[in-house]
């Protein structure tokens, strides 16, 4: 029993993980709450779903798998860049809730064109993956998790080598720590900002691909629990630190599968206790658990 | 005579002429076709009053709470349920009050030490808590399914021996009780207080050091909120006579957030304006593209016109004066 929880919560973690990469990697930079990944992350499904029907005509087998996800990940990073470019760089220098606003506007927007042009209703999303039990030892587990896991795990290195390395990923990092410094460097900031609501789109896109496969359905509103608890999961980690947002994403789903599975009405209180923790992390280690904490700017 | 001549300026002659048309309306429409638009003015007077309450957490003293409905919702559970229990609108508003203060004070103490994003990702867990307790402690609040339960009653509000019944009433009560919180927030606002909380919000080192105690001042304003929101609640209940963990969502704390930084944070007419703007469009909307083809697209335009509403107006449709000044100043 523990163990197969164990398993559940790393695949539920690995999907909070990756959009919790997408509000970490635009919180690092900008110090801003995307507050509208999460609908990306819900249109990143509708695009899987969308790919999985051309595809469909191709053929099965692994070519449309990778399809489908380049498609939806390309989709996502563009409407991320494209949120970024029309709602929140006009607005860099306001006040800083006020492109909180223009988020929740581009949000129900999102939401909404899904819900008016494409389903309102729970939509079936194709198993492009068949999932098979594998028995190890007194456990099951499934080959679906197990790739879902392995897929996030590849995007989370591939994105950590990429940013470690690259010389875009060091211009993201100096960024991050001083933005105006960084423009003196010759460092174009806003190429450099797109590019990050780019890779942070793409991630978003994925999980939901993934959480599709996972899940079996999808519809228009699934963006704003995840997105909270994805959330959730980067301010736990430390928002703006990378290892953060992956740990932070694992810890949650944990916690909230154990919570499901061990509390009585379990699955009625999950939340609650996803929302306990995260608050009771804060108030204990403001700063997250791999956070730095930040001296006082006077 | 130049005193009078103020008090008759072109803006005091306005809003004398706009509250006697929010006045007057009500008994003009009630019997008409239109009388439905009494309940929709009702609705967004809610809205004014909880946005009035908020601002004095955000607007004066710049704490971003994303949890703000919860308060409305201890207010509407409270005044359910002691109206299921026999009690009258005046004991149940005093309950709710004392009951949403009292958790809002304990929820302060700790969290208000917390800065900014992390101040409003506490608050919104803690308004999430909330509505899950409410939805899953059947018991007591009988889940999903709401209040009253079968068989179980919430009498509509007596005050002063009159009897509430129609939406007309309710417009008034809720009319009266803005009008209040309008008259509140100026007298606070002008006040040693008011004074106080802006000088936190534009920065909280150099308050501390001039003198001002910054973590009670905090907590005030943050009490305060919460008991305007338990007022609004509890009339929300004793009017609608049942109440469901749905009206208490995150996108209602957001909502009215965005009512503040729309409107102007921290200005009594802005605040104003924006619950009168964000809470009628969907409203407006739903009247203007009745029967067309765009009904369903209202949500649609609502999110486009909170967009352009930033784009255009950052600072907020109406500014307040002092924070313009400070504007300038910089």
């Amino acid at each position: 029993m523990f163990s197969q929880q164990l398993v559940n919560g790393l695949v539920l973690g690995s999907i909070y993980s990756l959009i919790a990469l997408g509000y970490t990697l635009v919180y690092g930079i900008l110090m801003m709450i995307n507050f509208a990944h999460s609908e990306v992350f819900m249109v990143g499904a509708f695009l899987g779903l969308g790919a999985c029907a051309l595809f469909g005509h191709v053929g099965g087998g692994w070519v449309s798998v990778v399809g489908v996800f380049v498609l939806a990940m390309a989709g996502g990073g563009l409407l991320g860049v494209l949120i970024e470019r029309l709602a929140y760089r006009p607005l860099r220098h306001a006040m800083r809730l006020i492109p909180l606003i223009s988020a929740i506007g581009v949000s129900i927007m999102l939401s909404n064109s899904v819900f008016l042009w494409i389903s309102n209703q729970s939509l079936p999303f194709p198993q492009i993956i068949a999932g098979h039990p594998i028995a190890l030892g007194n456990f099951e587990l499934n080959s679906l998790q197990l790739l879902i896991f392995t897929i996030s795990i590849v995007l989370m290195i591939g994105l950590s080598l990429f940013i470690k390395h690259s010389k875009v990923g060091k211009a993201m990092r100096a960024c991050a720590d001083d933005i105006a410094t960084a423009g003196l460097m010759g460092i174009n900031a806003n190429k450099i900002i797109a590019i990050t609501f780019l890779i942070g789109g793409a991630l978003a896109a994925a999980a939901g691909v993934l959480n599709g496969v996972y899940y079996g359905t999808i519809k228009y509103n699934i963006g704003f629990l995840v997105g909270v608890k994805a959330f959730t999961a980067a301010v736990l980690g430390g928002i703006g630190n990378i290892a953060g947002a992956v740990l932070g994403g694992f810890v949650l789903g944990i916690i909230e599968v154990m919570a499901a599975g061990y509390l009585p009405d379990g699955n009625q209180w999950k939340d609650v206790v996803a929302f306990v923790v995260l608050i009771g992390v804060l108030l204990l280690r403001p700063s997250g658990l791999l956070g730095e904490k930040i001296a006082e700017k006077v | 005579m130049k005193k009078l001549l103020k008090k008759f300026s072109p803006q005091n002659i306005l809003k004398g002429l706009l509250l006697g048309a929010l006045l007057l309306l009500p008994l003009l429409i009630q019997n008409g076709p239109y009388a439905y638009y009494i309940r929709s003015l009702g609705l967004i007077g809610l809205y004014a009053l909880l946005a009035l309450g908020l601002n004095f957490t955000l607007g004066y003293a710049g704490l971003f709470d994303l949890g703000y409905i919860a308060f409305y919702a201890i207010g509407a559970y409270t005044a359910a349920l002691a109206s299921i229990h026999g009690w009258g609108f005046l004991p149940a508003a005093f309950c709710a009050v004392v009951l949403a203060v009292a958790v809002r004070f304990l929820e302060g103490i700790p969290i208000l030490r917390l800065r900014g994003d992390y101040l409003a990702i506490v608050t919104m867990g803690f308004g999430e808590i909330t509505r899950l307790v409410l939805n899953n402690l059947d018991s007591l609040t009988n889940g999903p399914k709401g209040l009253p339960r079968v068989g179980e009653n919430i009498y509509p509000a007596r005050l002063l021996g009159f009897t509430l019944t129609t939406n007309t009433h309710y417009y008034y009560l809720i009319l009266i009780l803005v009008l209040l919180a309008v008259v509140i927030s100026y007298r606070l606002e002008h006040s040693r207080l008011g004074r106080a909380w802006v000088a936190i919000r534009e920065d909280e080192l150099a308050a501390e050091l001039s003198g001002i105690p910054v973590a009670k001042m905090k907590l005030l304003a943050f009490v305060i909120s919460g008991g305007f929101a338990a007022i609004g609640g509890c009339v929300f209940a004793f009017w609608e006579r049942f109440v469901t963990p749905e009206s208490f969502v995150f996108w209602e704390s957001v909502l009215i957030v965005a009512m503040i930084v729309a409107g102007g944070m921290g200005s009594i007419g802005g605040v104003l304006l924006g619950a009168l703007i964000l809470g009628g469009i969907p409203q407006i909307l739903q009247v203007v593209l009745v029967g067309s083809r765009w009904i369903d697209y209202r949500y649609f335009f609502f999110g486009l016109i909170l967009v352009l509403t930033v784009m255009f107006r950052p600072q907020g449709l109406l500014p307040s004066q002092r924070r313009k000044t400070e504007m300038l100043g910089e």
